[in-house]
């Protein structure tokens, strides 16, 4: 069956590294990262590192964003990063065939931590649902909001979810955006784990210790329609999830449940994994994570395809994550450029994978981005580069 | 396209009743911690694991339990074959709450790792060694249209066999789960690879779906 492309027509990656895809990509080809030491008893007892937005995020969001004081802070960083995504093309949000998809893991839960107990609005402040339609009305959607909430997979699961409605042709556009802020709330309960490393996380070093958390907003926009589109096209070519079925806080010891859907990924586009590029893994510097998605890209045969992980740049951005991470995939195709795995040093992982560590260029065509979370769930999406008009 | 794919069995728990497909289960009216451990025990499950989920868990589980019961279809699938799709209003907001007031003294991983709606669909996939796709979608309300439109998009695709999708929330007092065992049919036929359609299967649209969720059963 012929599927329908969908291509990626516009981004922004909103993060204590820059306000546009241009800026952050700037700051990671010169091996800038926003992860810094916080001594901040409001967020944690015990000093901590973490790429957190700076002090002044509430006054440049009043200033980027008038009109929009009666959006949460949750909620004005995501509508900030649509509107410039907006910005870049021609999507309209009134279009009844555009949709808005929202991915977060936590969204307004930060402001649990300092409500008065028994304030009728908060339940409605909370919910997710409730601050996607905020944003959609905000930018006048024609069409109510989807929310997708899936772990640490929710960015990944949002883009696969925005090219199945537009495949499914109940939709042209979907507007992609994903955001997470750090609070005490998700500090705390990483923290609980013994899963927040002592200085800025190391993906795939042989002493990473653990994670360093980050906070960001994203957006991705993707249409079915290929007429004037930016060149060199990227579409989404295909995205699947699925599920460890081992552990609901630990990852595959095998890493064969993340190795199926990147092979079926390869296999419904008939892509070899020998024309893979390079792969953007979820590298969050923990012991199981990385050995895990090790384990996979090595059964998948792709020892030799340049990997890197982004989590020493951001932190992991948990719900953004697979969005920062897809556009920086992206920005990587348009130079033909793959960043370094920063924080990486040595080799940590049993199987002999090509974990990139310094700036290497390479024609990209074929990319993978791949995400993990709790639950025991793994995504996965491949993203093509075609310079020859559709 | 849409009428080859069929709902081949289905279970509703609420503060009220308990259904499986048109048949209820319980009539008697239940608290949530009284039907869970209730439901438990009359379905005479012995799965330790259970007694560490937090209620929402619990009752997608439970729920999943019942709705699974007795078919004959799963059998025959690839574990990548069978996947997950849930929704709730409320994400994991009734144990986020639990877990906030845990942080002021020691805040515990056991109750952390809840704080995720989709920790219910990796209790689910580690119980049945369900491995295909997974999504947590959150509204406002239950909303049928956009799991047909989502599933059958799943199963007309060939990325699933099989999916169980549906709705469990949980706040509070407040309680319901509606879960739905979906199949894709072969040439009109609701049993993959079989002959006979599995009795009881009726076609997978939103206005089954609604109905279901509405009354609890629905008539043949």
């Amino acid at each position: 069956m012929q599927m329908t492309d969908v291509f990626v027509v516009s981004d922004n990656i909103l993060s204590p590294l820059g306000w546009t895809t241009d800026e952050n990509f700037t700051r990671l080809k010169n091996s800038v990262s926003g992860i810094r030491w916080h001594d901040d008893t409001a967020l944690s007892p015990e000093p901590f590192y973490a790429a957190l937005f700076n002090k002044e995020l509430d006054q440049d969001l009043a200033a980027k964003l008038p009109g929009a004081g009666e959006l949460t802070r949750f909620e004005q960083v995501l509508a900030a990063s649509i509107r410039q995504a907006l910005e870049g093309c021609k999507v309209d949000p009134a279009d009844p065939e555009t949709i808005l998809i929202i991915s977060s893991t936590k969204g307004n839960i930060p402001l649990l931590e300092t409500a008065e107990p028994g304030d009728p609005e908060l339940k409605d402040r909370i919910s997710l649902f409730g601050s996607a339609q905020r944003v959609a009305g905000h930018f006048n959607f024609a069409n109510r909001p989807l929310v997708v909430s899936n772990a640490c997979i929710s960015g990944l699961l949002g883009i696969i979810t925005g090219a199945r409605l537009i495949r499914s042709g109940r939709y042209k556009h979907a507007v992609v955006a994903g955001a997470d802020l750090i609070s005490k709330f998700v500090l705390s309960g990483f923290q609980s784990f013994q899963a927040v490393s002592p200085e800025p996380c190391r993906p795939f070093d042989k002493d990473r210790t653990g994670i360093s958390l980050g906070e960001a907003a994203a957006t991705m926009i993707l249409s079915g329609k290929s007429e004037e589109l930016p060149n060199p096209l990227i579409k989404v070519m295909d995205g699947l999830t699925g599920n460890d079925a081992n552990h609901i806080s630990g990852p595959s010891r095998t890493g064969s449940e993340l190795s199926y859907i990147i092979q079926k990924v390869l296999q419904n586009v008939l892509v070899r994994a020998s024309d893979i590029d390079f792969i953007s893994a979820h590298g969050t510097a923990t012991l199981y994570n990385d050995e895990m998605e090790a384990k996979a890209i090595d059964l998948a045969g792709m020892d030799s395809v340049p990997v890197n992980s982004l989590k020493g740049y951001y932190g992991h951005t948990l719900g953004a994550a697979g969005l920062v991470e897809s556009i920086i995939t992206i920005a990587s195709m348009k130079e033909d450029l793959v960043l370094p795995t920063l924080g990486f040093r040595e080799h940590g992982v049993t199987k002999p994978i090509r974990v990139s560590s310094s700036l290497l260029q390479k024609p990209l065509k074929h990319c993978l981005k791949t995400a993990s979370g709790f639950g025991g769930c793994n995504a996965v999406v491949l993203f093509s580069k075609n310079t020859e008009r559709p | 396209m849409k009428d080859l794919n069929y709902i081949i069995s289905s279970c509703t728990i609420g503060r009220n009743s308990v259904f499986k497909g048109d048949t209820r289960l319980y009539s008697q009216a239940e608290e949530l911690g009284q039907r869970l451990l209730s439901l438990y025990r009359n379905l005479g499950l012995d799965y330790p694991k259970f007694y560490k989920m937090d209620q929402l868990s619990k009752l997608g589980w439970l729920a999943s339990e019942i709705l699974l019961k007795d078919n004959t279809i799963l059998s025959t699938l690839q574990p990548e074959d069978i996947g997950i799709v849930l929704t709730n209003a409320n994400s994991s907001l009734d144990t986020d709450i639990k877990y906030l007031d845990s942080v002021a003294n020691i805040a515990s991983p056991a109750v952390f790792v809840y704080t995720l709606p989709n920790i219910m669909i990796g209790e689910i996939s580690i119980r049945n060694k369900f491995k295909g796709e997974n999504a947590f979608f959150i509204f406002d309300r239950f909303d049928a249209e956009f799991i047909e439109l989502y599933v059958c998009q799943l199963l007309d695709t060939g990325v699933l066999k099989a999916c169980v999708c549906g709705w469990v929330d949980v706040l509070g007092d407040d309680y319901k789960a509606c879960l739905f065992l979906v199949a894709r049919g072969q040439s009109g036929k609701p049993s993959p690879g079989s002959e006979s359609p599995e009795p009881g299967s009726i076609t997978f649209s939103k206005e089954n779906m609604d109905k279901i969720f509405r009354e609890g059963g629905i008539e043949q």
